[in-house]
């Protein structure tokens, strides 16, 4: 999706649920937001739902929002490499690691 | 409207944990404003359950359905099929849209999602506060629109009481004293005269004190 501030928690659930390893949402910097508070929302939403994973028991350390600019390719190589690397130490969406599941990814 | 919010997921979990398939359904209307019951809210529980089953290696299938109110029986009808196959349904209503499903589906196990609150109204996005004390017998045109029933902690109809200090209730600094809110109404208005005035015994038999209440418009009614 295009912007930060349309990110609905169904589809976090969702991209999960499909089988994700993890996901990161991207919005602008803070005070930024051609919508005013577009990302400010998006984070708090982002925020619920990792509530809702720590409370399932599914963790909320695969999903995480980044604030950054369109101009910051550099920091977005970064924000990807550190997640990256999460996700890599997390291991597989426990809900594909299953004998028969199918592979994961970063949604 | 009527305020309700949603019961830990855990709590809901376990009171399906013998269910292979299960029936969530929302309700279009006051637990939509209010965000803890509608289309939304009632997607994200299912989610939330699949993934939490999915992880105790006992996965569930779900159905959804919001319906425009469960509070009036023509309204779920519509869930007659759907309710065949399922062995449980989940209601994210307040405690009203609960029981018309309880009362129609009657072989179904049907549990709530939700906690009913009270009835209120939001003061901001995100928060709701009490405003109506269901009593039967308005005496907002006495108060100055400011309900005594509920918004004073002791429903005092005479207040206030000698725990209101700089216009906060005792029970906490951050609850308005509400015959203080109603004492500097109506002198805005210039009707301090009217809490002069002996107001008779309010009449409590039309609160809950005569049992479970109800309504009739005869002029309505079909047949």
């Amino acid at each position: 999706m295009p912007c930060s501030g349309t990110i609905d928690h169904r589809v976090i659930l969702h991209a999960f649920e499909d089988g994700a390893d993890g996901v990161f949402v991207a919005g602008c910097m803070e005070g930024d937001c051609h919508f005013l508070k577009g990302n400010i929302r998006g984070k708090k939403r982002v925020q619920y739902v990792k509530q809702i994973l720590d409370e399932i028991g599914f963790g909320s350390e695969r999903v995480e929002f980044f604030n950054l600019s369109a101009a910051q390719g550099q920091r977005f190589a970064e924000i990807v490499k550190e997640m990256t690397e999460r996700i890599m130490q997390l291991g597989p969406n426990p809900l594909t690691s299953n004998p028969d599941g199918k592979e994961g990814g970063i949604a | 409207m009527i305020i309700a919010q949603q019961k830990p997921v855990k709590d809901i979990a376990a009171m399906i944990s013998d269910c292979n398939k299960v029936l969530f359904v929302g309700c279009a209307g006051c637990v939509t404003v209010c965000l803890a019951g509608g289309e939304k809210e009632t997607e994200i529980l299912a989610s939330s359950l699949r993934i939490m089953r999915k992880l105790e290696h006992k996965p569930i299938e779900t159905v959804t359905f919001t319906a425009t109110r469960q509070c009036d029986p023509e309204y779920i009808v519509a869930l007659d099929n759907m309710v065949q196959e399922v062995d449980a349904i989940v209601s994210l209503a307040c405690g009203v849209g609960v029981q018309y499903l309880a009362e129609r589906f009657k072989d179904k196990w049907v549990v709530p999602a939700l906690d009913t609150k009270f009835i209120g109204g939001a003061t901001e996005h995100g928060v709701w506060e009490e405003k109506c004390g269901l009593c039967g017998d308005c005496v907002l045109h006495l108060t100055g629109g400011i309900c005594p029933i509920i918004r004073c902690s002791k429903s005092i109809l005479n207040g206030p009481c000698g725990g209101s200090q700089y216009g906060k209730c005792e029970i906490s600094k951050d609850v308005d004293c509400a015959w203080q809110l109603i004492y500097d109404r109506m002198t805005a208005l210039g009707k301090l005269d009217k809490l002069m005035e002996i107001q008779p015994p309010k009449d409590w038999t039309k609160s809950r004190d005569g049992g479970p209440r109800r309504a009739v418009r005869e002029d309505v009614m079909i047949g």
